[in-house]
């Protein structure tokens, strides 16, 4: 009798990591994903594809398997370097007397044209950049994007959603107004709206570098969804016994809401959030694609594939390639573990 | 049914008006100073001071915020700031060319979704049903982008099948020569999600009592999908399509870049980049407004598709 009294519950996080074990597709899919986020920490580090943005190989580089493949855009550069020869204007140029001063200075300066290979693991693109190093550092981008974004967007619409759950009456009435408001304007024109604004105004200097733009527009277009789902657990268990009990020993209402109920919904917000990253990748890809997202000194899947599109036509199809690949085994990983995670913390299902 | 719909109309000036005072403080508060972007990089500070005269810029925030509200009840948004054109115009003539890709796609996502997820609920936990949900997965994780980007590559310019891109002053020639390659595109797009969601719905109505009761007297499997399941599960269905309706009129923003549709959502993708901000706050106030009538049309359409939803 006193071996069964002494089982302990299992903790819900130690039955979620042994479920996900058991789930072939959900470790699988972890798998993946953890290996994407540790080259991504690689990519941060600058120990992985830290070079991206150096010209190392001829422009549109072939592969290494398609060595071989003539490469008409290269060779006619190559070309236009051999006939560098400038034709004699010392008669009519106003500006002959200073030839000689500044053949001197060019002695002076010393440039090396680095020696640039004919062929990259994956290609090259138009300025003879690796892809494969674009396609890491890319991932690196976009993913933090989408991971930042929902974090931003889990935080306002957990806070917005816990208050108007727990407190009901007017504060509910008040922020039900304001989903009311955001999701009534279509989502691809609030998104727009955001779009310009920030990149007209007093701000636009401010976010004009890094990834704040777009995490601020996905952020601040993204909330709802969560504000609604977190809305209606709090209803739920605002008036849970558990919840009652923690008020009879006087827990202030920051620490129920916080400390008590909190936990409890906690797995409604994770899978919640693991949707919004999918979601954020995928919308931050297209407004990176359309020059509203990234800036253009930074490299995401998105702008690989606005520079892809001119690429395709002329038959150079590896950076669509590249970016398409690394995107959709992420995406599909993503999704898969979000799947498990459900199954996994569905109570009904234990 | 009449105060219901009364109700609903009145629940909209709040939403409204919260939809107003957003766009107006966002333009006023974190937007360009509109002088300026119209003046342009050389300006004198008069010209810059006669435009804010004209828009009457040199006005409180209060009046200012009256003029926007004047705007937007007579319609007169006056001129885009770029083009010179009326906004007025430019949501009228550029609304056909959206509806003629936007509608076919509709319509042809859920002719193809609908049976799609029929077969697959039917022969739930089978090979065939698994894989069919993991190319789903996959066929979703790819971006719209590469889609469009591959499509039109492989279909316009290698196989020739259709033109590339273009648009005509034809209704005809427009649906039949230039619109079908965006909307296939598109309609494929749509396929993999709304398969995965119609098969859930089906699935959900396969594990109900009336399902069981049937199987039970001895009716055959596909006869239970057609004549119980398809009706009960049609109701979310719709629900579904017209939580899609209010995107037929920008959601096609990608596929009008990409194939030079004259749309509005490229008008305004343009006007963002442009910074033309009269037409992206019409374009937003208006379908919003849009948005929330669709809505309440959804929600009087349930009363008509499923008879135990009593509006009140």
């Amino acid at each position: 009798m006193a071996a069964v009294l002494d089982v302990t519950p299992e903790n819900a996080w130690t039955a979620l990591w042994r479920r996900l074990h058991q789930d072939r597709v959900g470790a699988v899919s972890l798998g993946i994903v953890a290996a994407y986020l540790v080259m991504i920490l690689f990519a941060m580090a600058g120990w992985l594809a830290g070079g991206w943005s150096v010209e190392v190989g001829v422009p549109y580089a072939n592969p290494s398997f398609l060595g071989e493949r003539p490469n008409l855009e290269a060779a006619l550069q190559k070309r236009s370097q051999r006939q560098g020869k400038v034709p004699d204007l010392r008669d009519i140029d106003p500006l002959a007397p200073r030839y000689d001063e500044w053949a001197k200075r060019t002695q002076e300066l010393k440039s090396t044209e680095p020696e640039r290979s004919l062929t990259l693991p994956w290609g090259g693109d138009r300025w003879g950049r690796d892809v494969l190093d674009k396609a890491i550092k890319g991932s690196q981008v976009s993913i933090a994007v989408g991971v930042v974004a929902a974090l931003c967007a889990t935080l306002i619409g957990t806070l917005l959603g816990a208050l108007a759950g727990f407190y009901g009456r007017w504060v509910s009435d008040l922020l039900e107004w304001l989903y009311n408001v955001f999701t009534s304007i279509p989502a691809i024109l609030l998104i727009f709206t955001l779009a310009a604004v920030l990149r007209s105004g007093p701000f636009a200097s401010v976010f004009a570098s890094g990834i704040w733009t777009v995490v601020i527009i996905l952020a601040f277009t993204g909330w709802t969804g969560m504000y609604r789902l977190v809305r209606a657990e709090y209803m739920k268990h605002r008036s849970r016994e558990y919840v009652l009990a923690a008020q009879a020993i006087g827990a202030s209402a920051a620490s129920r809401m916080f400390v008590h109920i909190l936990p409890n919904v906690s797995h409604v917000i994770l899978v919640q959030l693991s949707l919004l990253v999918v979601a954020f990748i995928k919308v931050e890809v297209v407004l990176s694609f359309l020059g509203l997202g990234v800036p253009i000194d930074m490299v995401s899947w998105g702008t690989m594939l606005a520079e892809a599109q001119n690429e395709l036509i002329i038959g150079k199809w590896w950076q669509l390639a590249a970016a398409t690949v690394f995107m959709a085994i992420f995406l599909t990983a993503f999704s898969m573990l979000t799947d498990s995670l459900r199954d996994a913390l569905d109570p009904k299902l234990r | 049914m009449a105060g219901y719909i009364l109700r609903r109309l009145w629940q909209i000036v709040p939403t409204l008006a919260g939809v107003v005072l957003l766009i107006f403080f966002l333009f006023k508060l974190f937007g360009g100073d509109p002088a300026q972007i119209l003046a342009g990089q050389i300006a004198s500070q008069e010209q810059i001071d006669a435009i804010r005269r004209e828009l009457g810029l040199d006005q409180p925030w209060y009046v200012q915020l009256g003029i926007f509200v004047r705007e937007i009840l007579t319609f007169d948004w006056g001129k885009s700031w770029i083009t010179r054109e009326q906004v007025s115009h430019i949501f009228l003539s550029r609304l056909p060319a959206t509806l003629t890709i936007t509608i076919p796609i509709l319509l042809l996502e859920a002719a193809l979704a609908i049976p799609t997820a029929m077969l697959v609920a039917y022969y739930r936990g089978t090979l065939l049903d698994r894989s069919v949900m993991a190319i789903c997965v996959a066929a979703m994780s790819i971006s719209f982008l590469v889609y469009i980007i591959v499509g039109q590559y492989v279909f316009g310019f290698h196989l020739g099948w259709f033109p590339v891109q273009g648009w005509s002053d034809s209704f005809w020639r427009n649906l039949f020569t230039y619109a079908p390659l965006p909307i296939l595109l598109a309609a494929l797009v749509g396929l993999a999600p709304q398969t995965r969601l119609y098969r859930s719905f089906f699935l959900d109505e396969t594990k109900s009592d009336y399902v069981r009761t049937a199987r039970a007297k001895g009716l055959s499997e596909p006869a239970i999908l057609r004549k119980h399941v398809l009706r009960n599960a049609l109701v979310p269905v719709v629900t579904n399509i017209s939580l899609l309706i209010p995107g037929v009129f920008v959601g096609s923003f990608l596929l009008e870049i990409f194939f030079s549709i004259p749309g509005l959502g490229r008008e305004i993708y343009l006007a963002v980049n442009r910074s033309d901000y009269p037409v992206i706050q019409a374009v937003t106030i208006y379908l919003s407004v849009l948005t929330m009538l669709i809505n309440l049309a959804a929600d009087v359409l349930y009363s008509f598709v499923d008879p135990r939803i009593q509006l009140r």
